[in-house]
């Protein structure tokens, strides 16, 4: 079949899957005062539609910071605005100032729902899609199945379709980023990764591979030359982006000041912590490696290159990473759908990816391990790394189940979540060494192939 | 010969244990797995936030606690709820066992007097017995993928007839709405439809015929394809052999065939209507199980003749009062503005009563019988016949409920995956037929979900179906039109809503949507037809 109709329908899978999990709980829901994160977005649109632009980061008697105060930078700001826009058309009462907090209705969860499909399917899903099929290698039928596997990952699902966010967007924003620069476009890279960091300043996670590609690249163009012409245009690229966004603000130092506070407060709770693991397991998703060979090349290597040439460590990654939200799922009642997409991702993504039959000790590229440990040399590593596989799957089934099922000790009331966070980071830890490791010790693959063509 | 045939296929089509890695096979489970997994997680995504509206989920709960909580005795008589039992006594135990099941989630759905109660466990175990039973289904998908014919020559796996034929069957549209969203065990039921034909395709005739049994004794909307089976069994089984000319060797007759399909039918009717027929309640089983006292057409008309046929009424005497030459209050109420209504008098047009629809059904299906005892085509013949036969009594039928389609598309997937003519007339039956089942799922919740999964299905059996026959399927005219299902459902679902006549004649969007699917359908049941009685008279030129 051809591959745009195999992407199509890849992607209409994934929109349903997508839609299929909005019909469920979400944060907060039916939990007055506070409400969650739901209400949050929802506040974000009463405060940017009724109020003028200087109020709305500076606690006022009409916006109250300590009732979800906006703490995003500018984009999600006018993001609001524009689906407040939209909202207003439909129902005013969703957005009306004040009598409007606290509003859940079925209309409006529609409504809300429906704002994430729409920014999912504008940003983040073609994204996906030009990266599998111009940024990856391998045959078609190869990018079709990245494609599919990249769409089916629990964690971004059920954070943005079930808890309620809008990761879709800045993560789109950052993979548009990834793919243009592949293609050669710094300069439209560069805007793409600034109107993301704009948008979540969570990007910043981001912003440092990103920094040293356009740095590395520009010096190696030499900087008395193309490469100072490079480094001007990024930057001016940059600091324009960044006064657009700010333009309202810009006015006064007072109001840049009280925006920063609220982007970077002391003192986050708990609660962000364990969104923020979303970011860090996203952040291994598209992260933007440098390699600096001894032939000063620089290469580009996407971590979502790992689903084709490492499927299983990466397919291992993205399932402890949703692994970890397990607490947070529980909470807004995401239980079946959590068990459900993961499921899905670990089949689909293990069949189609034949992640349990690239497994030798060559293609995992355990080299390094190898010579670590020299004392037992008759262990085939690649049969231990598949074992200890199965082994972390079914024990994440097994604390998910024990979470659900099981009344903790009225001594350990929190034994359950701290469980699960101390296994996910364990996880973190030793795959992350890992593909450290892998990236560093041996060359990249056009290297070999280079080298193999010289000889 | 056909069972030849049959043999033949079956020994080539064993492929040695040690398959090679690059080549595909219907023995492979793989992709199987699979496929059958996506689907089910599917599912289970779906209905984890969702709370069904449909009528037959308190029909079912309703069924569950007549079967459960009262003695059998009282299992035809009961009318608390308006749902009363009305399918055959075989379902009603499959229900009993159920509710033993049942009762381990929520006692209180088991109480006959607890109409319209529903729970979050109700709602799981009702969920979830019908992603169980599908088990069924899903045995069945894999027999007839074994069954299916193709050409040789290396294929990569999505190329296969038989993977083709998997995807449009596990993920056919229609069921996965009528069952998952909507809430039916047609999975269940469509699974035994699909082993018996399986089956029989596999030259296992009696095993065949046990099956169609119990699924009459199931569901008895099964008896519309009853004669196929009927003459094929009694043409192709009882006599053992024919003439060279291909006709009929009165001398081949085998009566212990014969005698050992009566003792299936009998036995499982027996079991099913037994206990009834001892109690001497036959009558009163038979009153429920035939209601003809419901209208011609249901609420929302299925796309079959008889939408047209009131449509084709209601312009008529629209465009008699418009020129005056008739008078508005002889004609009967609500035919002007009532919209669709299940009592619907016809004012110009003949009335239809169920002794017509029946006429026209047995008519209608008649030479596709007539066909397969004349010159019977094996097992094939057989299922084009039994297609046949479904779409004619959906297009002829009293009070036919548009989700009776699914009886025509899901066997017609075999053939389709079989050959080019029918794979062009498969596409437009299944597109226009899954279309049809949208106004099913209505509030603004499923929108989107409809959608897609429709695009999906549509998309995949498109692309797959031309690549599988290389070339375009439809001719221009076809295209049109099942691009102007766009149209409809723009108007449908966008247009119309937020127009002022959304309040004076709420009734349009079906209308339209009924009139304009049965023109398709209506197509395509000629179309088989012409394909059909061409085949017989291809047949009847060879012996010349």
């Amino acid at each position: 079949m051809e591959n745009w109709s195999l992407v199509s329908i890849c992607v209409l899978f994934g929109l349903t899957a997508r839609w299929a999990v909005s019909l469920n709980s979400y944060s907060g829901a039916g939990k007055p005062p506070m409400f969650g994160d739901y209400e949050a977005q929802r506040h974000w649109q009463e405060v940017t539609y009724n109020l003028p632009v200087h109020e709305w980061y500076f606690n006022t008697t009409d916006n109250n910071l300590n009732y979800w105060g906006l703490d995003y930078p500018p984009l999600t700001a006018y993001h609001s605005l524009l689906c407040a826009h939209v909202a207003k058309l439909i129902n005013p009462d969703w957005v009306e100032l004040h009598a409007s907090r606290g509003h859940e209705s079925y209309g409006h969860k529609l409504f809300m729902r429906a704002t994430v499909l729409v920014a999912d399917l504008l940003i983040y899903i073609p994204a996906v899609v030009l990266y599998s099929f111009y940024l990856s290698e391998g045959s078609n039928k190869k990018k079709v199945c990245t494609v599919l596997c990249i769409l089916l990952y629990p964690g971004l699902i059920l954070i943005d379709y079930g808890h309620f966010q809008y990761n879709s967007i800045s993560l789109g924003l950052a993979l548009w980023g990834v793919v243009v620069l592949g293609l050669g476009w710094d300069v439209l890279g560069s805007l793409a990764f600034v109107l993301s960091l704009n948008y979540k300043q969570m990007e910043l996670y981001h912003s440092l591979p990103f920094f040293c590609y356009l740095l590395g690249k520009c010096f190696k163009q030499g900087l008395a030359g193309q490469g100072l012409f490079l480094l001007v245009k990024i930057a001016v690229t940059v600091l324009v982006t960044f006064a657009l966004c700010w333009l309202p603000f810009l006015s006064d130092p007072g109001q840049i000041l009280q925006v920063v506070h609220r982007l970077f407060p002391v003192g986050r709770g708990l609660f962000e912590d364990k969104v923020a693991n979303t970011w860090c397991s996203l952040n291994v998703l598209i992260k933007i490696k440098t390699i600096l060979s001894t032939d000063t090349q620089l290469y580009f290597r996407p971590v979502c290159l790992l689903l084709n040439d490492l499927p299983l460590p990466a397919i291992w990654f993205l399932q402890a990473s949703t692994f970890s939200m397990l607490p947070l799922f529980l909470k807004d009642g995401l239980l079946v759908p959590y068990v459900v997409t993961s499921l899905a991702f670990l089949f689909f993504s293990i069949y189609l990816l034949s992640a349990l039959e690239h497994c030798s000790e060559d293609k995992l590229r355990l080299g390094p391990y190898r010579r670590l440990l020299i004392c037992m040399p008759r262990m085939d590593l690649g049969r231990v790394t598949k074992w200890k596989f199965y082994f972390s799957i079914t024990a994440m089934a097994g604390l998910s189940f024990m979470s659900v099922a099981l009344a903790p000790p009225a001594q350990l009331p929190d034994l359950f979540p701290l469980l699960v966070s101390v296994f996910s980071y364990l996880h973190f830890l030793g795959l992350l060494l890992y593909f450290n490791i892998v990236q560093i010790a041996e060359p990249p693959q056009s290297v070999r192939k280079n080298q193999k063509k010289s000889n | 010969m056909c069972y030849l045939y049959v043999e033949v296929h079956s020994v080539i089509s064993i492929p040695p244990r040690l398959i090679h890695r690059g080549q595909a096979s219907v023995y492979d489970t793989g992709w199987y797995i699979v496929l059958c997994c996506g689907v089910v997680l599917l599912t289970m995504t779906v209905f984890s936030g969702y709370f069904s509206h449909s009528t037959d989920f308190e029909v079912h709960r309703n069924w569950l606690a007549i079967t459960h909580s009262l003695p059998v005795s009282k299992w035809y008589h009961e009318n608390t709820s308006e749902w009363t039992l009305d399918y055959p006594p075989l379902f009603a135990w499959f229900e009993y066992s159920l509710s033993h099941v049942a009762q381990h989630f929520d006692k209180e759905m088991l109480v006959v007097q607890n109409l319209l109660y529903t729970s979050p466990a109700t709602i799981l175990f009702q969920r979830l017995s019908v992603i169980v039973t599908d088990i069924v289904f899903i045995y069945a998908v894999k027999e007839c993928c074994r069954s299916v014919r193709e050409e040789k020559g290396s294929k990569d796996l999505l190329g296969h007839p038989f993977f083709i034929l998997a995807a449009l069957l596990l993920w056919n549209f229609g069921l996965l709405i009528v069952d998952h969203i909507h809430f039916q065990y047609n999975g269940f039921l469509f699974g035994i439809l699909l082993l018996s034909v399986a089956r029989h395709l596999q030259g296992r005739h009696l095993e065949g015929a046990l099956l169609f049994t119990v699924l009459l004794n199931l569901k008895h909307i099964y008896l519309y394809i009853a004669p196929a089976y009927g003459i094929f069994l009694l043409r192709s089984y009882c006599f053992t052999e024919d003439n060279t000319d291909g006709s009929v060797r009165w001398s081949s007759f085998s009566p212990v065939r014969l005698v050992a399909l009566g003792s299936i039918v009998i036995s499982v009717g027996a079991l099913s209507f037994g206990p009834f027929i001892a109690m001497g309640q036959l009558p009163q089983v038979l009153s429920r199980l035939f209601p003809f006292k419901r209208g011609l057409c249901h609420a929302y008309w299925a796309p079959n003749v008889w939408a047209l046929y009131n449509m084709v009424d209601k312009a008529l005497s629209v465009l008699g009062v418009r020129l005056k030459l008739l008078d508005v209050a002889k004609l009967p109420k609500a035919s002007m503005t009532g919209g669709l209504v299940q009592e619907f008098q016809h004012s110009i047009l003949p009335s239809v009563s169920p002794s017509i629809t029946l006429i026209c059904t047995l008519l209608s299906i008649m030479p596709a019988v007539l066909s397969i005892w004349c010159r019977p085509r094996g097992a094939r013949g057989f299922l084009r016949c039994l297609v046949v036969c479904a779409l004619g009594s959906f297009m002829f039928g009293w009070h036919v409920h548009e989700k009776a389609i699914l009886m025509a598309i899901l066997p017609f997937s075999i053939l389709a995956v079989e050959s080019r003519e029918d794979a062009g007339i498969f596409l437009m039956l299944t597109t226009t037929g899954h279309y049809s089942l949208f106004p099913l799922l209505f509030t603004a919740a499923e929108l989107p979900i409809k959608v897609l999964l429709m695009l999906l299905f549509t998309l995949y059996s498109f692309t797959s179906l031309k690549k599988l026959f290389r070339g375009s399927l439809l001719n221009p005219l076809e295209t049109t039109y099942l691009l102007g299902l766009v149209a409809v459902e723009i108007l449908c679902e966008v247009v119309y809503p937020l127009s002022p006549w959304q309040h004076t004649m709420p009734f349009v969007p079906l209308l339209v949507t009924s009139v304009y699917c049965s023109l398709g359908v209506c197509y395509s049941f000629i179309r088989l037809y012409v394909s059909l009685l061409r085949q017989h008279g291809t047949d009847k030129h060879k012996q010349l």
